[in-house]
């Protein structure tokens, strides 16, 4: 007998008549949870024997879920890299969104797996941080930063504009991101990125580029769909320090 | 003024992320001293000495901190915060990016130090090249030898582990990183104990901002008199500031502490467009009180921002011109801590959502008068009841907009009365109004 099935003979014996389970009231009749101030002794009891750990998706055994093997190899390596395994969780749900393009419920399951935590325990992780999808995602995504320094820049009509331009859906976009019809594109109005010096930006395919001027866009668009670097020339990684390359330097000691 | 660059000497080099290339500039020779010359003791009371004071946000004496860490074998840890997200804040970004040897010096330093064996890195997920660079040149630093077991061949070693993020501004608050480092979701704890004592798996941790630590080889190799020279008394050295908005040179700058102000957003930046003058400008991040256009002549140092009401913070300054509008800015700096709230503290995760609402009445022209007063007690409610200071950073900005720009506020919520054609909130209502709260 597996650990998921109910131990009926080692449950401690319970008023038969609320057996059935705790949406059965004293009088029989079934109806939707209600707060437990409400519920009586009795009642109480039943919800409680109800609710067995073992009702809970448990922990996958890694011999019943297929896990891709490069996946499971980019996962036991975070865990290695940590004093405790469970620091592990975020690399690997990187790695399940860098396999399946997001946090699908059946990478979780495999990372949990992998991992020794339960499935749940990951999707908490993952739903609590921006970056982690739990949908699936269009092909390339574009963030672009709505706040303070960009949206002084004109933040918010850069990201109208690219949910015209790939067909996304701009209310969406702005919260919680907006996939574009065809699954090319995946827009989302993003919270400060770093990278106020380039404003407006954005980071496209975890690339950030800026300033975005509103007609760069169509470019920007047409070349992710061929493939190629949206906009070379205003990569950030090309930029050199602002004050630029004569100001001068603090003296030390070794200058001397 | 001009910039007194001591952290961006050579940063614009090409290969200067490489070690061949940092050694040549004089990199690691600090590490070299401080395993040959110094006792881990020195090392932190010479930081102590130097004055350095964090660079992240808080501003607290870095060499205090390394002390409050107890001695002894237990395990110990050492996190680099460089999960930069403080809206306008962009240094870190930079110095990563160019430099990362000179942040790996730093480390190892500090980790010997404070006797940690174990050292993090923690990135934020959307600085994802930065992370690949960092992640070459550690993986370099260990072939060196530079980290890893025996550190030069002493009796020193340090694990280091470049962790990336996911997006969550509350993991830049330090118990929140720690929480997020084990794994967990990113929830700030209860403090004390502070890190120092019980931090990452329960062991004392030293938790410093990215250039908080690159300073520190330079402390370490030019010695702390040297140091203290630069800056003012209670601000030493130099900082990074990120200056950002409307300027026409956005970017960052490495300044003498305590320089005015004025030199930084005109001088360096080259101020607000043409025709335009500045109108109101963040400090250090968007969670410091705002300043205006009378302000611009106080020195920058942590001890002048504190004495105008507002922080140096994380040293990035927001400058906005006459043409934007306060209540929107109040509004757009609101949204964002409620996007960031955590949710773990009812002040903040309500508070912050309530602020939200009423600032978007107000932008849209159903406020009244009365709801400015609203708004300034509920942010008065938030400072000082949370675990962390999130919703303080909400609070401190958008109370004092309401306070500075006060007639600005109620300019919109007349214009908007004048265009109903009466008073917003005299309107009978068909419904009879329904008593709540204490007054039911």
């Amino acid at each position: 007998m597996s650990n998921h099935e109910r131990q009926g003979d080692e449950t401690p014996a319970i008023d038969p008549a609320l057996e059935q389970g705790p949406q059965t009231s004293e009088h029989g009749t079934s109806g939707p949870l209600r707060p437990t101030d409400e519920l009586s002794a009795a009642e109480r009891q039943a919800l409680i024997a109800s609710m067995s750990p073992e009702d809970a998706e448990r922990v996958p055994e890694l011999h019943e879920v297929e896990v891709p093997p490069e996946l499971r190899e980019q996962i036991e390596e975070a865990m290695g890299r940590y004093p405790q395994l469970r620091s592990a969780s975020i690399p690997a749900l990187w790695a399940v969104q860098r396999h399946y393009g997001w946090c699908s419920p059946e990478g979780i399951r495999q990372a949990a797996a992998v991992m020794g935590v339960s499935p749940a325990y990951l999707q908490s992780v993952a739903s609590f941080y921006d970056l982690f999808r739990l949908t699936p995602t269009g092909r390339n995504r574009i963030l672009v930063c709505h706040n303070i320094s960009c949206w002084m820049r004109g933040a918010d009509d850069l990201l109208k504009r690219f949910c015209e331009a790939t067909g996304a859906d701009h209310h969406e976009a702005e919260h919680n991101g907006a996939n574009s019809p065809d699954g090319e594109f995946f827009v989302q109005g993003f919270e400060c990125l770093g990278a106020c010096d380039i404003a407006p930006m954005a980071s496209i395919n975890q690339h950030y580029y800026g300033p975005i001027e509103l007609d760069e866009v169509e470019t920007v668009i047409d070349r992710l769909r061929r493939g190629e670097d949206p906009l070379p020339e205003k990569d950030i990684r090309k930029r050199t320090l602002a004050g630029g390359a004569d100001a001068p330097e603090v003296e030390t000691n070794a200058d001397a | 003024m001009p910039e007194r660059r001591l952290l961006f000497r050579n940063l614009d080099e090409p290969g200067l992320r490489t070690l061949d290339v940092y050694k040549r500039r004089g990199g690691y020779r600090a590490l070299e001293r401080a395993i040959r010359e110094l006792e881990p003791d020195q090392i932190i009371s010479e930081i102590e000495e130097s004055g350095l004071r964090g660079r992240g946000g808080a501003g607290f004496s870095m060499g205090k901190k390394g002390s409050f860490l107890p001695r002894g074998d237990m395990p110990k840890y050492l996190c680099c915060n460089a999960d930069e997200s403080e809206p306008g804040t962009f240094k870190d970004r930079e110095l990563m990016f160019k430099n990362p040897h000179g942040l790996i010096e730093g480390i190892v330093i500090a980790a010997i130090a404070v006797g940690a064996q174990h050292a993090f890195i923690f990135i934020r997920g959307e600085y994802w090249d930065v992370a690949d660079v960092l992640d070459a040149a550690v993986r370099e630093a260990y072939d060196a030898g530079l980290v890893g077991e025996r550190i030069l061949g002493s009796n020193h070693s340090v694990q280091l582990v470049v962790h990336r993020g996911a997006g969550a501004y509350i993991c830049g608050e330090e118990t929140a990183l720690l929480d997020s480092l084990e794994g967990k979701r990113g929830n700030p704890r209860l403090k004390p104990p502070f890190p120092a004592v019980q931090g990452l798996y329960g062991g004392p941790t030293l938790i410093n901002n990215v250039e908080t630590l690159m300073n520190v080889p330079h402390i370490i190799r030019h010695g702390a008199e040297w140091y203290k020279r630069l800056g003012t008394e209670q601000s030493t050295g130099t900082k990074v500031v990120s200056v950002s908005g409307h300027v026409q040179r956005p970017g960052n700058y490495e300044i003498e502490l305590g320089i005015p102000a004025r030199e930084i957003i005109f001088g360096l930046a080259g101020g607000p467009p043409p025709g335009r003058r500045v109108k109101v400008w963040f400090p250090g991040g968007s969670s410091a009180p705002v300043l205006t256009e009378e302000e611009l002549d106080l020195p920058y140092s942590f001890e002048a921002m504190a004495e105008a009401g507002s922080m140096l913070g994380s040293g990035a300054i927001i400058v906005g011109d006459d043409t934007v509008s306060v209540p929107e800015l109040a509004l757009r700096t609101a949204r964002f801590y409620h996007h960031e709230s955590c949710g773990k503290c009812s002040p903040c995760r309500e508070g912050t959502n309530w602020t939200v609402k009423m600032l978007e009445r107000v932008v849209r022209g159903e406020a009244t008068p009365m709801d400015l007063d609203i708004i300034a007690s509920v942010q008065e409610n938030i400072i000082g009841n949370c675990l962390c200071v999130l919703g303080d950073a909400m609070a401190m900005p958008v109370g004092s907009m309401v306070r500075k720009f006060r007639h600005e506020f109620e300019e919109v919520i007349e214009r908007a009365r004048a265009a109903h054609g009466g008073p917003l909130d005299a309107a009978p209502d068909d419904v009879p109004p329904v008593p709540l709260g204490v007054h039911a």
